[in-house]
């Protein structure tokens, strides 16, 4: 990689690269200051002529089907993360691929995983030129050490969407791992042994990429009931012994957190839920599956409970702990983007009330509209967060990748976003002058939920205004920094970085919020 | 490289799992000066200031050669420093305190005699990671424990870090108590703690007013030495059969006793029965501590509820403890706080009962009437005075 990259300041003031990948980018202009124009990208016409009439695609095995999709060296081949860290298809279409011989893909996941660090071997032997996705654990350390050939590119899941429509990031070969799966390609992702839930990471993709393989390890005959991914989009069906680890596809219980301060943060966002008024008959909000994120929907169920309110839906990340509140009649629907334990998976599959949604409903900049503005609170974490409210998701403070965006930036839209934190981790205060690595701009970022105290954001005059008299610790932001630098001995040193440029983060509009830059 | 005279001195913990604590290892040396290998997880950010902050440790405990291991897990400042101060002492290098390097924070006032016990919160006194958050879940009091907490190997380290934390860690509007191990070597945990002015000392195990007269001696005289001028309460914890029959001697062995409580493990052992949920076995031993508490003027504390995940269990215990007269009981995890302080509050039923009797009997004062009278009920004078004691037991808890 060329170290002499050249370097634009955005609207945020961050130094961004001028060109990624080979790609010329926009620099980050603003929150919904970006205006695309043109058309959508779209995959060629292909004609039913070209496929059986019996619906049969079955091809012997991934190698197979790699080549019957044309794969050459330079391509774009997609993976999905519905399977988590057990996924293991990803890796086993890139081990095909090497083994057809070709170099330099360009592997465009979802997200990856640490069971996914095989994908290091291959970037080390040229199969793989970079990765545009998520990256964590090994990967993260691979890219932010410099040793990846290309720039990795950070995207939300609406984003990721909105990079494929845009043609920003075009997929020649889209693999798509599916729990269940009938020899027309038809795919779902709530039945089978490698159930998952919802399968709406892979829908862009299914649509839009040049061809489609799905691999399944339970097949059934036509047709595949229900059926999230169509078959009509389909080239070959992949038939595997496993597609994953269940143990780690689901976990068999999400965990309320037993630490005393977070059980006491995720109180405090209830209560302030409920305080402020947005917890009322007919709200919504949106939950990961945190340990603080759990209990919080724990203690906001029984203030529901209490108060006899009731939501019109909630947004999952679907746990156990949600769909509680479908069985308890607290919420009308379950809007699930991702499913995260056999409770949801057993939920999404049986009950109507709870719905699979992608990140084209939910989150994507290039539709007419998407849910995220219209859910009322959505509780998220970060890594950092200063006292202008901007915060840090993807790195660690030390700059090393962390986490991938996820929904996180779409989820910013929210009526009322707020950041359930503890206020400081191992000594190192997590309120700060500057974040390291901005991946949400603080202006969309309403409230600040510590142990020492809530801060809220004083451009949301609003809800300042509907918790005033309340019992809840309302705090200037900068007042529990101070005193959480004082237990901390002193600000942190400042990390050193380099100057070279070794990811972006994508803000929700396809514009370069962000670099990070390469760690000793 | 020198040779070291003398063997090495370890303090602290670390390890993946470890949070908030740091592991010291000092080698004592002939010459060469201080010699710092530093490991740690916030490396990046508080590299520096640790290593600054190590050199001052030293230099107060005037260790001028050593080679110093430390394997920092995040500690903050007060445990690092205890850290370091345990192993120079294990190493046999130093007798000083490096206490005073570190900032006081700020103290609440002086604790009154009578102050709202219900809850005081046990944090294990080699357990730094729980000391700093403790005092965000609003117990009365928190409790230090060098004593069933601390392995008998951890005692020195322990006390060394208890007392940095009483001088660092700001512990709110929280009563400071610390619990000191059993005579003879709880002396030795008050020289190192009452120059750090608690709040109030626990004795555990005590059995005749002798040993509290001891405690309070070597307070007073610490105190003295020290120009200490803020009270130091004592509370007794009767752990023993002998000790429960004499309760009575113990609350007014001096008048700086402010409270007794009872330890049921030790109890129920030294009786030979089971401890069970319901405490019928030691109904006795608790009314008769309730009684001689009562009878001595100082509060009444009940023990500790042991199963956390049993907030019911705990509620009902709480109620009846309140029903026999305690006045607060220890709590073993912050989430067992809002119940017992639930527990041990009057109802609203009660207060306003209360406040309608107190009313009336300033009514009759005004009106110079002998008899007061609450519609056709005449109230005597014990209601009156309980009314008294409750409403302004009630104010104390915001609720009156």
């Amino acid at each position: 990689m060329n170290d002499r990259i050249e370097l634009a300041r955005n609207a945020a003031g961050r130094m961004t690269p001028v060109v990624v990948n080979g790609k010329p980018q926009t620099p980050y202009l603003g929150v919904g200051k970006y205006q695309p124009t043109g058309s959508k990208a779209a995959p060629p016409i292909r004609s039913n002529r070209d496929y059986p009439r019996n619906g049969d695609k079955r091809v012997a095995d991934l190698e197979t089907a790699l080549r019957h999709c044309g794969l050459r060296g330079g391509m774009v081949i997609s993976s999905h993360h519905h399977l988590r860290d057990g996924d293991r298809v990803a890796l086993l279409a890139l081990e095909a691929a090497a083994k057809v011989g070709v170099k330099d893909l360009l592997w465009f996941p979802s997200a990856s995983f640490p069971s996914q660090k095989g994908a290091i071997e291959l970037m080390d032997k040229g199969v793989i030129h970079h990765i545009e996705g998520s990256m964590n654990g090994p990967l993260g350390d691979y890219c932010t050490q410099g040793k990846m050939r290309g720039m990795g590119v950070l995207r939300s899941h609406g984003g990721r969407w909105q990079a494929i429509q845009d043609g920003d990031v075009h997929i020649d070969i889209a693999v798509i791992a599916a729990p269940t799966a009938d020899a027309f390609g038809n795919a779902d992702g709530s039945h089978g042994k490698s159930a998952c839930g919802s399968l709406g990471f892979a829908l862009a993709d299914s649509t839009y990429a040049d061809r489609v393989i799905v691999v399944t390890d339970n097949l059934v005959p036509f047709p595949c009931i229900p059926w999230q991914i169509q078959g009509n989009n389909v080239d070959c069906v992949v038939e595997a012994d496993s597609i994953g680890d269940p143990a780690k596809i689901v976990s068999g219980t999400t965990q309320i957190t037993r630490s005393p301060d977070r059980l006491r943060i995720a109180e405090f966002v209830a209560r302030f839920l409920r305080q402020s008024g947005i917890m009322r008959n007919g709200f919504s909000f949106q939950a990961g599956a945190g340990g603080i994120a759990l209990a919080f929907v724990d203690y906001l169920r029984r203030m529901m409970k209490e108060d006899g309110v009731k939501a019109r839906f909630v947004r999952g990340g679907s746990t156990r702990y949600l769909v509680e509140l479908l069985q308890d009649g607290l919420t009308d629907y379950i809007l699930d983007g991702q499913t995260f334990d056999l409770d949801g998976v057993k939920s999404i599959a049986s009950d109507p009330r709870h719905i699979a949604s992608s990140p084209f409903t939910s989150y994507n900049y290039h539709g007419k509209g998407n849910f995220a503005s219209m859910v009322d609170a959505v509780v998220l974490g970060a890594t950092e967060v200063d006292v202008n409210f901007n915060a840090n998701v993807v790195t660690h403070s030390d700059g090393r990748l962390l986490h991938g965006i996820g929904g996180w930036q779409n989820c910013l839209d929210a009526g009322c976003t707020i950041l359930a934190l503890p206020s400081f981790r191992d000594r190192i205060p997590v309120i700060v002058d500057e974040v390291t690595t901005l991946t949400g701009p603080g202006e969309l970022i309403d409230v600040v939920a510590t142990e020492r105290g809530i801060a809220v954001n004083p451009r949301r005059q609003d809800l300042l205004d509907a918790v005033k008299g309340s019992d809840l610790p309302i705090r200037p932001i900068q007042d529990i920094k101070a005193e959480v630098e004082r237990i901390c001995g002193g600000k942190p040193a400042r990390p050193k970085r380099s100057t070279r440029p070794v990811a972006v983060v994508k803000w929700v509009d396809g514009t370069v919020l962000d670099t990070v830059w390469q760690v000793a | 490289m020198a040779e070291s005279t003398t063997t090495a001195g370890e303090a602290g913990h670390w390890g993946k799992e470890v949070r908030s604590d740091a592991h010291v290892a000092v080698e004592p040396r002939d010459r060469g000066g201080l010699e710092i290998e530093l490991e740690s997880r916030v490396a990046i950010y508080y590299g520096d200031a640790i290593r600054t902050q190590v050199a001052q440790v030293l230099d107060a405990l005037a260790v001028k050669h050593a080679r110093v291991s430390i394997h920092d897990e995040g500690a903050l400042p007060f445990v690092l420093a205890a850290r370091v101060e345990a192993a120079a002492k294990r190493a046999a290098l130093t007798r000083a305190s490096a206490v005073a390097t570190l900032e006081k924070a700020a103290l609440a006032q002086p604790s009154a005699k009578n102050r709202l016990r219900r809850s005081r919160l046990y944090l294990p006194g080699s357990e730094p990671k729980y000391f700093i958050n403790a005092a965000l879940h609003l117990p009365d009091a928190i409790i230090l424990d060098l004593e069933d907490s601390v392995h008998p190997a951890e005692k020195d380290a322990a006390r060394i870090l208890v007392r940095n934390a009483l001088r660092a860690v700001d512990f709110g509007t929280c009563e400071r108590m610390v619990r000191i191990n059993q005579l003879p070597l709880g002396l030795e945990d008050l020289n190192e703690i009452i120059p750090e002015a608690p709040d109030l000392v626990l004795v555990p195990k005590t059995e005749n007013p002798g040993q509290v007269a001891k405690v309070d001696a070597t307070i007073a005289e610490l105190k003295t030495r020290h120009g200490i001028t803020r009270p130091i309460w004592l509370m007794p914890i009767l752990e023993s059969a002998l000790g429960i029959e004499s309760a009575l001697a113990i609350a007014t062995a001096s008048p700086n006793v402010a409270a007794l409580t009872i330890g049921l493990e030790d109890y129920t052992a030294d009786l030979g029965v089971a401890k069970t949920p319901e405490g019928h076995e030691s109904l006795y031993a608790r009314s008769r501590l309730v009684n001689a508490a009562k009878a001595s003027g100082v509060q009444a504390i009940d023990s500790v509820f042991g199963d956390v995940a049993d907030m019911q269990g705990l509620r009902h215990w709480g109620e009846n403890a309140r029903a026999m007269g305690f006045e607060g009981m220890g709590c073993i995890h912050p989430g067992q706080i809002p119940a017992v302080h639930e527990a041990f509050a009057p109802s609203q039923g009660e207060i306003d009962k209360a406040l309608r009797i107190v009313a009336a009997f300033e009514e009759a004062q005004q009106k110079g009437l002998g008899v007061v009278s609450l519609g056709s009920k005449m109230i005597d004078p014990p209601v009156v005075e309980r009314a008294r004691k409750l409403v302004e037991r009630a104010r104390k808890m915001g609720k009156a």
